[in-house]
């Protein structure tokens, strides 16, 4: 039993970084119906960034941080200015490509300047070498695992809020539903791309930071982001809590995968859980119902 | 410009049209069956696997080019054309009996892969295709018995009838015309394809979905055929892509690899057959041309750099640094990543789109208007809404 729920404890701290790098794919969908393959890498880009500010410069952490975060932003807009605007329009397929294209360009270039070594930063979290986790009975969690729930449903509270409760969020909800239609009532459509970018970006950048200790930071860590997929399919894709949800229930799915099922499970378990997500509710569990219009 | 004067139904259904498409087939004819005799075996070998991606074009282009459909997964598809071959040449079956298995059974795969796509479209169907492909993966790792695992299979020569000896080397000329004859035929099923009732269906569906449907076509029926025809394609190429390599592993078949073959018909335009050769070309020669960059430019451009009468240490620098460049891991994903981009900004119809241009501009001299291939923007529907 305790295995059972030590299980599920890391299965939940794995879900949260899914369920993290699913928002960033959910709120770009969610405000411009551009699905952003290059989320893991702009998750790998990130903790780079943070690399740089915080051991190779030396910096606070908290400032090497928010430096991080405020670059991550500017390139995450400068993304969209250069890549998506232009193909703005035509078949989402188009933007799907550029995006992948985009991921590639990111892992080679990030492995030219930063090398293909695993670096590492150090975290305010982790105490002292010998205890860096917490103990509840006789249950076991990481400190840094700590950090990443808790950010996680932080930000997942602070991005619902700004989606539901303000101008702009609606704004960005009104221009997934209909560009033109935004663009006519006086939303600044261009404006609204930018900023989604910027906050996606950042948004990555928090995941990719807040992982650095568990995973390090070297060129593939991008690929994590093709775990979030399911996550995000499985919250309905334009559902914020329900990328976290999604997240939650794959990182839970998995860690139990590779417990209790044979060697190899652990891998597949997020796909087959997603192709079944897709056969029997292709609308995620918090998915919006869209009525079909000729 | 030419125009055709035409007085019966049947010059209207000819593949080749006029005199200039003889002309022109019949050169590139005469060079690819010169060509095993003529070039070096490197250039052979290439052409080999530039037929083999150029068959992944033609199934891809049957899928994405005339349904719509988009599959990020045909390394799978791939994959288990070449396990199929490798395991039923290990039981002894000749390659006369297991080519056409191969290709059923990838097919039968593409058919239970249709039916959950048949409720999703665009961004779903991406997702779905990756998820397939990454469990096909990951089953080719871990089915020892049938797939030997991460140890890899070894595939024996092509033997085309099973031990009477007529056996086709993977170096040799007999197995190059072997694969540019299953590419021929399986163009020229393509052409015919297209302009049979069902290949008119599939571009109904391309198209708008709705459209079709109210005018009578089964879109269930006709996505499955789709991707069953496709996946039989790519079935054969991973015969032929097994034979090539002589050996198969489950990282060959990795998400990469089902990129490429995206890249295959963006790079060569999705609009026409002519693509997925284009494109094959492009994709497999990009090694070699990186080779070449890192071994011959970096001399030719300090060269040049003493030419223009630079000092001899700066045109070693100059050289060098193009060397550099060439060589620097991860050169390949960078021109990947900016190849991909630069055509979906720049050149959507691909190099097959390109000529077509160029050659309306020569036929319409001085009258060429730049809007005929503009693609339209919509900006007012939802694809959620679709």
């Amino acid at each position: 039993m305790l295995d059972f729920i030590q299980q599920l404890v890391n299965g939940i701290a794995l879900g949260c970084v899914y369920g993290l790098i699913a928002l960033g794919f959910v709120l770009i969908y969610k405000a411009t119906e551009v699905v952003n393959f290059a989320q893991g890498e702009l998750l790998m880009l990130g903790g780079f960034f943070a690399f740089t500010f915080i051991t190779f410069m030396g910096l606070n952490y908290w400032i090497g941080f928010l430096l991080a975060v405020i670059c991550m932003a500017l390139l995450g807009s400068t993304i969209e200015r250069v890549v998506v605007r232009p193909i703005l329009g035509y078949p989402q397929f188009s933007i799907v490509m550029a995006t992948i294209g985009l991921g590639f360009f990111a892992r080679s270039v990030a492995g030219m300047i930063w090398g293909t070594d695993d670096l590492k930063i150090d975290t305010p979290f982790s105490r002292s070498v010998t205890e860096n986790v917490v103990r509840i009975g006789s249950l076991v969690i990481a400190d840094d695992k700590i950090s990443i729930i808790v950010a996680t449903v932080l930000l997942c509270i602070v991005l619902y809020l700004f989606f539901s409760r303000t101008r702009m969020g609606i704004a960005m909800q009104a221009t997934s539903q209909n560009m033109l239609a935004a663009y006519y009532m006086g939303i600044p459509v261009k404006r609204v791309f930018s900023l989604i970018w910027a906050i996606s970006a950042a948004v990555a950048c928090f995941a990719g930071i807040l992982l650095a200790p568990s995973t390090l930071i070297h060129t593939n860590v991008g690929f994590i982001g093709l775990k979030a997929f399911p996550a995000a399919v499985l919250g309905g894709f334009g559902s914020i809590p329900g990328a976290l949800v999604g997240g939650i229930i794959i990182g839970v799915i998995e860690q139990l995968a590779g417990f209790y099922l044979p060697q190899g499970f652990k891998d597949v378990a997020a796909y087959i859980v997603l192709l079944l997500v897709l056969w029997f509710k292709p609308d995620g569990l918090f998915g919006m119902k869209m009525r079909k219009k000729v | 410009m030419r125009f055709i004067f035409k007085t019966d139904y049947n010059q209207d259904l000819r593949l080749l049209k006029h005199s200039g498409y003889w002309w022109s087939y019949g050169v590139l004819a005469a060079f690819l069956i010169l060509a095993p005799f003529g070039l070096d075996n490197y250039l052979v070998s290439q052409l080999v696997f530039v037929f083999i991606y150029a068959l992944v074009g033609v199934s891809l282009t049957i899928l994405t080019g005339f349904t719509g459909q988009v599959s990020l997964g045909h390394a799978a598809f791939l994959a288990i054309g070449a396990y199929t071959a490798g395991f039923l040449q290990s039981l002894g079956v000749p390659f006369i009996i297991y080519f056409p298995a191969a290709a059923i059974v990838t097919g039968l795969v593409g058919m239970l892969v249709a039916i959950p796509a048949l409720r999703l479209s665009g961004i779903y169907l991406v997702i779905a295709t990756i998820a397939f492909a990454f469990i096909i993966e990951e089953v080719a790792a871990r089915w020892e018995a049938v797939t030997h695992g991460n140890e890899g299979m070894r595939v024996r020569t092509l033997d085309v009838f099973g031990g009477n000896g007529v056996t086709l080397p993977r170096d040799e000329p007999g197995f190059y015309f072997l694969c540019l004859g299953i590419l021929v035929l399986m163009v020229i099923l393509a052409l015919n394809l297209a302009r049979s009732p069902t290949g008119r269906a599939f571009m109904a569906i391309r198209d708008s979905e709705t459209a079709a449907k109210s005018m009578g076509v089964n879109l269930a029926l006709y996505k499955v055929k789709s991707f069953t025809i496709s996946a039989a394609i790519t079935g054969m190429a991973g015969v032929l892509f097994a034979h090539k390599l002589s050996f198969i592993s489950p990282e060959m078949f990795t998400l990469l690899l089902s990129l490429e073959f995206i890249m295959v018909i963006i790079i060569g335009g999705i609009i026409g057959l002519h693509g997925a050769v284009l494109g094959a070309i492009f994709i497999v020669m990009i090694d070699p041309f990186l080779t070449l960059l890192k071994d011959d430019v970096p001399g030719l451009v300090s060269s040049i750099a003493l030419l223009f009468g630079a000092a001899q240490e700066t045109a070693a620098s100059i050289g060098a640094a193009v060397g550099n460049v060439g060589s620097a891991p991860g050169m390949k994903g960078a021109l990947y990543g900016l190849i991909i981009i630069f055509f979906i900004i720049f050149e959507p119809y691909g190099l097959y789109g390109r000529w077509l241009k160029v050659k309306l501009y020569f036929q319409l001299f001085p009258l060429y208007k730049k809007a005929t291939f503009k693609r339209q923007k919509t900006y007012v529907k939802s694809e959620r809404n679709r």
